[in-house]
């Protein structure tokens, strides 16, 4: 008996351990918060501060209802009916998310600007000019909550998608039969049984958008993350906007708690293990042209203008932007994202699947700070991610020069782990919500089952879990790794000498101003994303449950 | 089996091991943390190696980023040299001890001693002016005379100008604090933005496009994005640019204002003596002229010529404020643009 209490007792404290070290660079930016910023939070609090506010809250709100409406209906239409173009769309729908936010911001402001082709060729057809037209300005907030809801709703698509399609087939066929309309059993069985997947969904739509620096920044939207920046390094007060990024993070833990307390204790997994294959329903007419429009529109301005866009420029740029150099930020990008998609799936396990097996209080809680790392902009992690480790160093140089009289320099830090330790705070929220979530549809009773038939805690994850989970461990791993592909912040900062990647080219390429030659770089970050959103794509539609 | 699970494991070691490990020490290196951007540099480091055997390693990044980065590993960082944009910038690293004060006759002589930091802690390597630019067809040269003149009310609606987010209007704003002092330059702001065309935003060019457009009659852009316009392979950019022409503000009395990109050596510099080539390297003839066309600025250093481009706008007078005053103003120009609701 005491020898298993010891064991749950080590296997807690190993998961507080690599909560905690991943939570590290997050408590120490919230270390800040102790030092006093009177002046600094006088004078913002008289200038910007509320535009911040203001801005971040219609952001988020805006960008909750953009992904909401493209994401939720193109869900449901490809999951449940047949109509023109769905078997593209099932996969098609996923294609934005290989599009980092920045870019697609480019690729707009240079077509729909007052300068860009389209407003000019109006004001030449009908002879019209400034002023004397109204057209919509693409750099506002109105701009950056369309540009984040085309590439951040395939996260409510993809995971709304996945419910749907595991659900019970017999749950909808029983809902039929107790009386419910086809709206009824959608609107009364079908969502509210996909309703965690959604909020997962939204959260990790939400997240980003708060971490978002490189579109609002391109659109010259005050928010909190441009004010963190400025206030950083502009006024340069650490201090001050350590506190800024905090009252960012409270804004992710009431997102947090507000997903806690709507779920309540509800339990989500089905309770009956007979599945039938349900018929796509066959839309025709004007109903199956309205299900195709629903579902062409985001692919097309989510995906297929901007790439044609960037195209269009790395086509005009091609002599100069290719050159042996470029294969090898290719692989840079790949490698790096491929490392941190395998170390942060690892760690979701282990830590998902902790606490599953012992319920503590203190590892949840852990973790939760650890998973809040994908609501903080790239800069603040990377700073804080730098701020423990250059400190390791230092005390290494120092126990070095005492015992050897020689210090070996930066160990930690400017190395590529440092980097993908970066990654892994950052995205540590995707893997683990998506491995969370696996974990949370497979019911106790099989944990039971498998334990009383003589298999160990180890056992269970390796010969129950992992097995049934094959589709979300695959989800976890490609979602890391195509937001690792798009990551710019940290990357910019953390990465080695002579060491650049395909997002670092595009950067560099589109702050000089030259949005034509950060075509190329743009496009091919695009290209590597897609190949794992197809399997993504493929991996849930296999997942049907009763499916061939 | 096992055996081979051991050679896996072991295979798997040496690959991180590898890909981990800082890369190993060469014998003569220098190690730089730049702002200036990869393409714009690169190959003139290409060339140092190539005259000197000395391997230079490169990181580039944002300027206040790379400096944090330098701030926090402290006199553990590995790197040896400092480059970056604008003087605030690199007066900001001073500032924060991040430096050391290099003594080189071939450094003093040769770059002008407004352009490199009275201590000695970093050098201007080209500068470039931020001028106004007006659409030729809508506006006369004689119409224009100084930045303060551009709070004038007959400019109502009229001027483009990125947001104040930005470091060139931050250091713009510093240079006008030297010159007019706290209240002046607060009226001036506030004057200015009244004044815009259009809320703030986008880059320099954007603003130059905007004019060309017809949103606005006058921007105000850093020179070498105009270079970068005109010597582009963008036909709608050269074309936008053809629509604009250079006037150079403030020429009765303290200049238009200009700004640097330079290089500093770090205080944790292991590679002292071969960082300090490399900074002489960077005022050598050759390197100047590249340095500086490449990227459309002009060279510090008096006896090579700017391009012909360049050449083509016209001399002009330059401010000649000691460029350290740009980063001691730039906190209160940061405030002073908030009140004003620059945004």
């Amino acid at each position: 008996m005491t020898g298993v209490n010891l064991k749950q007792r080590a296997w807690q404290l190993v998961l507080t351990a690599m909560a905690l070290l991943v939570a590290l660079p997050i408590l120490a930016v919230f270390a800040y918060l102790f030092i006093p910023a009177a002046e600094v939070w006088q004078h913002l609090a008289e200038t910007v501060l509320a535009d911040y506010l203001r801005n971040t809250i219609w952001l988020v709100l805006g960008v909750a209802a953009g992904v909401l409406l493209l994401g939720i209906p193109a869900a449901w239409l490809n999951s449940m009916c047949q109509f023109p173009g769905r078997a593209l769309f099932e996969w098609a729908l996923l294609l934005p998310l290989a599009m980092p936010a920045y870019i697609i911001a480019y690729t707009y402001t240079g077509m729909l600007d007052f300068s860009g082709p389209l407003q000019s060729l109006l004001r030449d057809i009908t002879g019209w000019g400034y002023g004397e037209y109204y057209f919509p300005e693409v750099r506002s907030l109105g701009g950056a909550i369309l540009m984040l809801s085309l590439v951040l709703f395939p996260y409510v698509y993809l995971l709304a998608r996945a419910a749907f399609l595991e659900q019970s087939v017999c749950v909808l066929e029983v809902s039929r039969t107790l009386g419910c309309s086809r709206w009824q059993s959608f609107t009364l069985v079908a969502l509210p049984l996909a309703r965690p997947a959604i909020i997962t969904g939204l959260s990790l739509a939400l997240m980003e958008t708060l971490a978002d620096f490189g579109t609002v920044q391109y659109f010259g939207v005050p928010t909190f993350t441009t004010g963190i920046y400025r206030t950083w390094f502009g006024l340069g007060d650490s201090a001050a906007a350590a506190q800024l990024a905090a009252v960012l993070m409270s804004f992710v833990f009431v997102l947090i708690l507000l997903e806690r307390w709507s779920r309540h204790k509800a339990r989500y997994h089905h309770t009956s293990n007979k599945y039938s294959r349900l018929p796509k329903y066959q839309l025709r007419g004007r109903q199956a042209w309205l299900a195709t429009l629903i579902c062409a529109l985001p692919l097309l301005l989510g995906f297929i203008i901007p790439v044609l866009q960037l195209a269009w420029w790395s086509l005009t740029t091609a002599d100069t932007g290719f050159d042996a150099g470029f294969i090898e930020l290719i692989w840079h990008s790949l490698l790096l994202a491929a490392m941190a998609a395998f170390f942060a799936l690892l760690l979701a396990l282990v830590l998902g699947y902790g606490k599953r097996v012992n319920n503590d209080p203190l590892v949840s809680f852990t973790s939760r700070i650890a998973a809040m790392g994908y609501a903080i902009p790239g800069t603040v992690i990377a700073i804080g991610v730098l701020i423990p480790f250059t400190w390791m160093d230092r005390q290494i140089n120092a126990a070095g020069n005492w015992l050897f009289g020689a210090s070996p320099g930066l160990l930690l830090g400017g190395t590529l782990f440092t980097l993908l330790f970066a990654y892994n705070v950052r995205f540590l929220s995707v893997s683990l919500q998506t491995v969370e979530a696996g974990l949370g549809k497979i019911k106790p009773t099989i944990d039971d089952a498998g334990r009383s038939l003589g298999l160990g805690a180890f056992g269970v994850l390796q010969r129950l879990h992992l097995p049934l989970m094959k589709g979300t461990l695959l989800t976890a791993l490609l979602l890391v790794f195509v937001d690792v592909l798009k990551e710019l912040p940290a990357t910019l900062i953390l990465r080695p000498f002579d060491f650049n990647t395909l997002a670092v080219r595009a950067y560099e390429m589109a702050s000089d101003e030259r949005l034509a030659d950060a075509g190329l770089p743009s496009i091919m970050i695009v290209a590597a994303g897609i190949i794992p959103v197809i399997l993504l794509s493929r991996s849930i539609t296999r997942a049907r449950a009763g499916g061939n | 089996m096992l055996n081979k699970m051991a050679n896996k494991l072991t295979l798997a070691t040496v690959v991180l091991g590898v890909v981990l490990s800082p890369a190993a020490m060469a014998a003569e290196e220098i190690n730089i943390y730049s702002a200036r951007k990869e393409a714009l540099i690169k190959p003139l480091l290409d060339k140092f190696t190539e005259q000197t055997g000395i391997a230079v390693r490169l990181a580039t990044g944002d300027p206040s980023a790379l400096q944090k980065k330098l701030e926090l590993e402290g006199e553990n960082s590995p790197a040896d040299l400092l480059i970056t944009t604008d003087a605030g910038n690199l007066h900001r690293a001073a500032e924060a001890g991040l430096l050391q004060p290099v003594v080189s006759d071939t450094l003093n002589e040769k770059i002008p001693e407004n352009l490199r930091d009275k201590d000695n802690g970093w050098f201007g390597l080209t500068y470039r002016a931020r001028p106004i630019f007006y659409v030729k067809d809508k506006v006369k040269p004689e119409e224009l005379s100084t930045y303060e003149a551009l709070t004038d009310e007959k400019w109502r609606g009229r001027i483009c100008i990125r947001s104040s987010n930005n470091i060139y209007n931050q250091s713009l704003t510093a240079s006008m604090l030297a010159a007019d002092g706290a209240e002046k330059t607060q009226q001036w702001a506030d004057g200015l933005v009244k004044n815009l065309a259009r809320p703030p935003k986008g880059g320099d060019r954007d603003q130059i496009m905007a004019a060309a457009a017809g949103q606005c009659d006058l921007a105000v852009a850093n020179s070498y994005y105009y270079a970068g316009m005109l010597n582009g392979n963008d036909e709608e950019q050269k074309a936008a640019a053809n629509k604009v022409a250079v006037f150079w503000p403030n020429q009765d009395d303290r200049g238009t204002h200009i700004n640097v990109s330079g290089i500093a050596l770090t205080k944790s510099a292991k590679n002292k003596d071969n960082a300090i080539k490399l900074m002489e390297f960077m005022v050598g003839p050759e390197a100047q002229q590249w340095y500086a066309e490449t990227n459309g600025e002009y060279p510090v250093v008096t006896d090579v010529e700017a391009s012909e481009l360049l050449q083509s706008w016209g001399t002009f007078k330059a401010d000649a404020l000691n460029l350290s005053v740009l980063g001691e103003n730039n906190a209160e120009a940061v405030k002073i643009m908030d009140k004003a609701g620059w945004k």
